[in-house]
């Protein structure tokens, strides 16, 4: 009888902790720290390095020195970006998070939208030494115009045309490309016996709209009306998302097998003197990471159809970068702004900015000689001068998808010799519109 | 002292046989049905918990205008009606006629995955059912797709599909002279034959171990009793083979049916998450249109679409398959 009693005494034990471990709320952070214990913080960082292993070696050490500092240990998780997203929004419904995130800059105004990120405002900004420390351009980047911003940001980055200095001096090329009718030219001459011009991403759907929103920028283009809805049909989109792929269908400097990049094989081709140029945002790691050397590759500013690089029609890059945000239902709000205040601070950002290639969204820290390299000033000038941040509008990770999956099947077009047309285009860019959440 | 403590079943037979002890009997009878009821309540509530509260959530979703801005709080979410249905069915828009060119894709791939498993499946229970020098190894190598974690073997795969550096253009084109050039496997039209050969691979080893186990109940006299009526392999295969696995293919086809129609890992890892529009399987359709564009009520409502078509397929298959056993049966 005991036994029996004992069984059904553990049955129903075992379902009713099953049940409240499923329906508990469980602490917010899953860190176990708090106000009133403050000893831990859950941290998610982007991967930024060649891999995952890489950003660990790099953060830990600046890690536990904040926890020398401060007493709070830090869990670090590096995610990689093809998960990130998908991590953030399952935080964001279960609330089980982590206390201090990486965010991609462009997602700011997407993420802001849901709730979960703790908001900015004039006292948490305090907190961290006010906003006035941050460059315009990179504050641009932190969630929709008029609220508070949802993240700070901690790494900036923009697009440059990267060259490769021996295959331009084999095909003849005196200087580097500074217009799109300067790319072409070089292409031709590049795409010779197996080797390329110009490297794509063609599956990578953010790769995508980051090049055809500057194309689209060139075009007069901005994907969203003034107030907020989806545009992708103008003739400037469509002008700008043809120009890219033609890059392809057309002026055929891109190898098609492209089509099918979406893990920065594009670097590695370059990095093998099989691709003449890249359009990308601080490549130098993954360069030295596949054994090419800072004397071999060039940086210009990214081309614009004429003229210098600046504002309008001439921007040519948008403003990348990393933003680090706070999960809203933290239970160690007070450990998370330390922390937050600590990876801002001068020595840390000087000392991550150097480490990534990146630039220092922080001005005091954007003045160390570090930063002054040829190929940084070009990065530092072009978010000075002309970059413009993606659409700060609720449904802009939705736009990625989208209209990032279209040019990935225009590209799939053009790679299989279909031909690319206005027309064509315009039909997957309408396709991709009536994909977008109605408000 | 525990044992003298607790009366033995004899005894306690004894004692509640005694007049005047009437109650005692009717609460050990109430007890003994309770038992199994509560022994079964940890397993009804997990199977609550993980299956069909979720559903349930999921068929409230999909009549709510659930976006981002509703996500921590889904309940919150404004009441859409049948609107998420009728954007899922509305085959002249985009999204409708998308779900629909997804669907037709998933089950043109499922049918030809499901007969390609089984054909091999069963083809190779067959003939390693004669015992041969090296028997144990083959059956050891067929399985081994089947014991290999799935996304380390996709992305195997993915790597071999590559168009410029993957294994298969190399051997179908430099070494074999196929095509002018190189084929791409991992976008456009040949991304269904990519994703068929990775799904028959990857599920073909489970159709040959259950033939295999069905096998093993067949009587091997019929084979020699049919072998000296001067049957051969064909017609061994046709009347004694076929007809005893009857029953172990009915469920085997179900299974492959249920786990293909829903494969998600396969093109997830192969494709990414934007698979192109010939392999675009549903479940990765649903997943895109709910994670990706944040649709999370029109993704429930297509779902819930997808659920009830599988239901009436299942239920439809099960009913055929037992009145077919029965008149046989019978």
């Amino acid at each position: 009888m005991r036994t029996r009693r004992a069984a059904v005494t553990g049955a129903v034990t075992l379902s009713v902790v099953f049940a409240a471990t499923a329906c508990g709320g469980g602490t917010a952070g899953g860190s176990g720290g708090s106000d009133s214990q403050p000893k831990t913080l859950t941290y998610w960082a982007t991967n930024q390095g060649p891999s995952l292993e890489a950003d660990k070696k790099v953060l830990q050490p600046e890690l536990e020195k904040f926890e020398k500092q401060t007493g709070i240990k830090v869990k670090l998780e590096v995610i990689p970006w093809s998960d990130l997203l998908n991590r953030i929004l399952t935080a964001t419904t279960s609330g089980q998070g982590p206390d201090v995130l990486n965010i991609g800059n462009t997602w700011s105004a997407s993420l802001q939208s849901t709730g979960a990120l703790l908001p900015w405002d004039e006292k948490n900004f305090g907190a961290i030494g006010g906003k006035d420390r941050f460059v315009g351009s990179a504050l641009g980047s932190t969630g929709a115009p008029g609220k508070d911003p949802a993240a700070v940001p901690l790494y900036s980055m923009a697009y440059a045309l990267y060259y490769n200095k021996k295959m331009f001096a084999e095909a003849g090329i005196a200087k580097p490309p500074t217009t799109w009718a300067e790319v072409d030219a070089a292409g031709r001459k590049l795409s010779r016996d197996g080797k390329w011009g110009i490297g794509v991403e063609g599956s990578n759907l953010s790769n995508n709209i980051h090049q055809v929103f500057v194309l689209g920028k060139q075009h007069g283009a901005d994907f969203f009306t003034p107030d907020g809805k989806p545009d992708f049909t103008s003739e400037g989109a469509v002008a700008a998302v043809k120009q890219y792929v033609d890059l392809m269908a057309a002026s055929k400097i891109v190898a098609p097998g492209n089509a099918e990049y979406a893990q920065n094989q594009s670097l590695s081709d370059f990095a093998k003197n099989r691709t003449g140029m890249v359009l990308w945002q601080t490549p130098s790691q993954t360069f030295a990471a596949q054994g090419m050397k800072p004397e071999e590759w060039g940086v210009v500013p990214a081309p614009v159809a004429s003229g210098t690089p600046g504002q309008g029609a001439q921007t040519n890059s948008m403003v990348a970068g990393i933003n680090i945000s706070v999960f809203k239902n933290t239970r160690n709000l007070d450990g998370a702004l330390k922390f937050v205040k600590f990876m801002t601070g001068d020595e840390e950002q000087i000392l991550l900015n150097k480490t990534y290639g990146s630039v220092p969204p922080v001005k005091t820290a954007q003045a160390d000689p570090a930063f002054a390299t040829d190929s940084l000033a070009v990065i530092r000038d072009t978010l000075a001068t002309s970059a413009s941040a993606l659409p700060q509008v609720p449904e802009e990770s939705q736009f990625e998808t989208v209209v990032g999956t279209a040019v990935k099947e225009l590209f799939a077009d053009a790679a299989a010799g279909r031909p690319v047309t206005a027309e064509s285009v315009r039909a997957k860019l309408d396709k991709a519109q009536q994909q977008m959440p109605k408000k | 002292m525990t044992q003298t403590a607790v009366p033995r079943r004899s005894e306690r037979a004894v004692r509640e046989a005694v007049p005047g002890g009437a109650p005692a009997p009717r609460r050990s009878g109430r007890r003994r049905i309770a038992l199994p009821y509560l022994l079964l309540f940890p397993a009804l509530v997990l199977e609550l918990l993980v299956h069909l509260v979720p559903m349930l959530m999921g068929i409230g979703m999909s009549f709510k205008e659930l976006t981002q801005f509703f996500i921590r709080d889904w309940s919150a979410a404004p009441w859409a009606g049948l609107d998420n249905y009728t954007v899922s069915v509305d085959f002249d828009a985009p999204v409708g006629r998308a779900l629909l060119t997804s669907f037709v894709t998933t089950c043109l791939f499922t049918l030809a995955s499901v007969a390609l498993c089984w054909l091999l499946g069963t083809a190779a229970a067959v003939f390693l059912q004669e015992n041969f020098r090296g028997r144990g190894i083959l059956r050891t190598l067929f399985l081994v797709p089947y014991a290999l974690p799935v996304y380390a073997a996709v992305i195997t795969w993915a790597f071999m599909f590559q168009r410029d550096n993957g294994l298969i253009n190399h051997v179908l084109h430099d070494q074999l002279g196929l095509g002018d050039t190189p084929l791409f496997w991992l976008i456009g039209d040949n991304s269904f034959w990519a994703l068929l050969t990775v799904s028959v691979w990857k599920g073909w080893p489970f159709a040959f171990l259950t033939v295999m186990a069905g096998l093993q109940n067949v009587p091997r006299d019929m084979y020699e009793a049919a072998a000296l009526d001067g049957a051969g392999v064909w017609k061994q295969i046709r009347h004694i083979t076929l007809p005893s696995l009857r029953q172990v293919n009915q469920v085997l086809v179900l299974v492959l049916f249920l786990w293909t129609f829903n494969d998600f890992n396969t093109p997830f890892v192969l494709f990414g998450k934007a698979a192109p529009e010939a392999a675009d399987l549903i479940s990765l359709h649903i997943y895109q249109s709910s994670f990706q564009t944040w649709n999370f009520g029109t993704g429930s409502a297509m779902s819930v679409l997808l659920l009830l078509f599988l239901l009436l397929v299942t239920g439809g298959y099960l009913l055929l398959t037992t009145r077919g056993r029965k008149a046989s049966d019978g």
